[in-house]
């Protein structure tokens, strides 16, 4: 019976896949790289791409992945998918647009503060509007 | 005493009350039971990639991150504070600030500046008025948080502690123990804590890494720290649900109490109406 190695496919919303391969393609960054059970500890950036599995018996299964990370240890292949796409400068802009929305916070006074405001002078309105229901009642008396 | 037509009306409105409660906790605990799904497909990505750092930081990589290395003088700290966007949750904010507070206390007493950031309408509306520095926000994530929504917020405040802005980055959210309880929770995410490993990678050896060590490393300890911030909302998500489903069932019971009170009042004061109305017609009988 071949080697095999135990492969690990995950990403943050999902477990994917986790079981035993003869022979693990994935897309690495500077090429595709094909893993062996007992291969040296390697470390490495996934492309977009798909990522096939020999299972033993001559079975197949491949799973596209959109980036991530390839771990291998001698017994253990990790793949960390990501879900969202990936790259520099959307990163950059999505941080740039977390600050703004906090600026904004900070400086835009009739959003959520007014929101608390309201609801504090709401609940004094009613204090006083009960009060008054029950001054009138006992009047009536 | 009250009037019967008056107990009738608040009788009504009482339950018309309860009708909007009872419909909120099904409705919670429809989506707590997605939520703590969610929560569990989530938790085999965080434990792989805590195995990878493991073995990362027991390496002996030829570069060594920022991210892994404590900084002997704290100065200034970052903490992420994951709270639910709407309301009608029990305590489960207010706990969770109040917790907020006490650790901000500890810093404050060790002269260390505070820097926040926000997830969650909540804790925005509430440092925005107990006045906090906070310098990235996200809001509005929804029932299914994406990873992508939170991508933004957790870089500001990398690129912080790469820039030396803050020296310790802490995340504060609400742990799920079960449907009745949950408890707030310090973590912390930078420098990065590596677990302890067994002994038989406690050898000299290093990766191979493709295409460098520094570009893989930067990528997967953000990808660490996401993650991490990743499964904090989903399980506070959890905990808001859980909270809501349990505070409004108990408020669909206090209303059934009262209903219950105010038919009693109601039957004793229709019971008293009839009582005199009988009296006076026998002492008018009476009279003639």
């Amino acid at each position: 019976m071949a080697m095999t190695v135990h492969v690990d496919i995950v990403s943050a919303e999902a477990e994917i896949y986790s079981g035993l391969a003869e022979l693990v393609l994935a897309p690495a960054s500077e090429g595709e790289v094909g893993i062996l059970p007992r291969h040296a500890p390697f470390l490495s950036q996934l492309k977009p791409g798909t990522v096939h599995l020999k299972l033993s018996g001559d079975h197949e299964e491949s799973f596209y992945v959109s980036g991530g990370m390839l771990e291998v240890q001698p017994h253990v292949v990790t793949i960390l998918a990501d879900t969202a796409v990936r790259a520099h400068d959307i990163d950059e802009a999505a941080a740039v647009e977390a600050k703004t929305r906090a600026e904004k916070l900070l400086s835009d006074s009739n959003a959520a503060f007014d929101y608390t405001r309201a609801q504090v002078e709401l609940a004094e309105a009613m204090a006083q509007l009960q009060t008054l229901q029950r001054f009138r009642s006992k009047i009536r008396k | 005493m009250a009037s019967g037509k008056e107990i009738r009306t608040k009788i009504a409105s009482i339950k018309s009350t309860q009708k909007i409660t009872r419909a909120m906790e099904m409705v919670a605990a429809s989506k707590m039971r997605r939520a703590q799904d969610r929560m569990r497909k989530s938790r085999p990505y965080a434990n792989k990639i805590r195995k990878v750092i493991g073995h990362l930081a027991h390496a002996h990589p030829e570069y060594r991150h920022t991210y892994m290395i404590p900084r002997d003088n704290v100065k200034r700290v970052g903490v992420i504070i994951v709270s639910s966007d709407r309301g009608l949750c029990g305590g489960l904010n207010s706990n969770l600030f109040k917790a907020t507070l006490n650790k901000m206390k500890e810093w404050r007493n060790q002269n260390i500046d505070i820097q926040l950031c926000t997830i969650g309408n909540k804790a925005s509306a509430f440092f925005k008025r107990f006045g906090g520095n906070i310098t990235a926000q996200a809001a509005q994530l929804g029932d299914t948080p994406q990873l992508e929504d939170l991508i933004g917020t957790v870089k500001v405040m990398l690129d912080d502690y790469q820039a030396g802005k803050i020296d310790q980055l802490f995340v504060i959210y609400n742990h799920f123990i079960n449907t009745m309880s949950q408890a707030p929770q310090v973590q912390q995410l930078l420098p990065i804590q590596a677990e302890e490993l067994d002994d038989k990678l406690k050898h000299h050896w290093d990766y191979l890494y493709e295409p460098e060590a520094q570009t893989v490393l930067d990528g997967l300890l953000m990808r660490y720290v996401e993650s991490l911030v990743y499964q904090a909302v989903v399980e506070n998500l959890a905990c808001e649900q859980a909270a809501r489903m349990v505070a409004m069932k108990s408020a669909s019971d206090n209303a059934g109490d009262i209903i219950g009170d105010l038919q009693l009042a109601y039957n004793k004061a229709r019971q008293a109406s009839i009582t005199q109305e009988l009296s006076e017609i026998v002492a008018g009988a009476a009279a003639v």
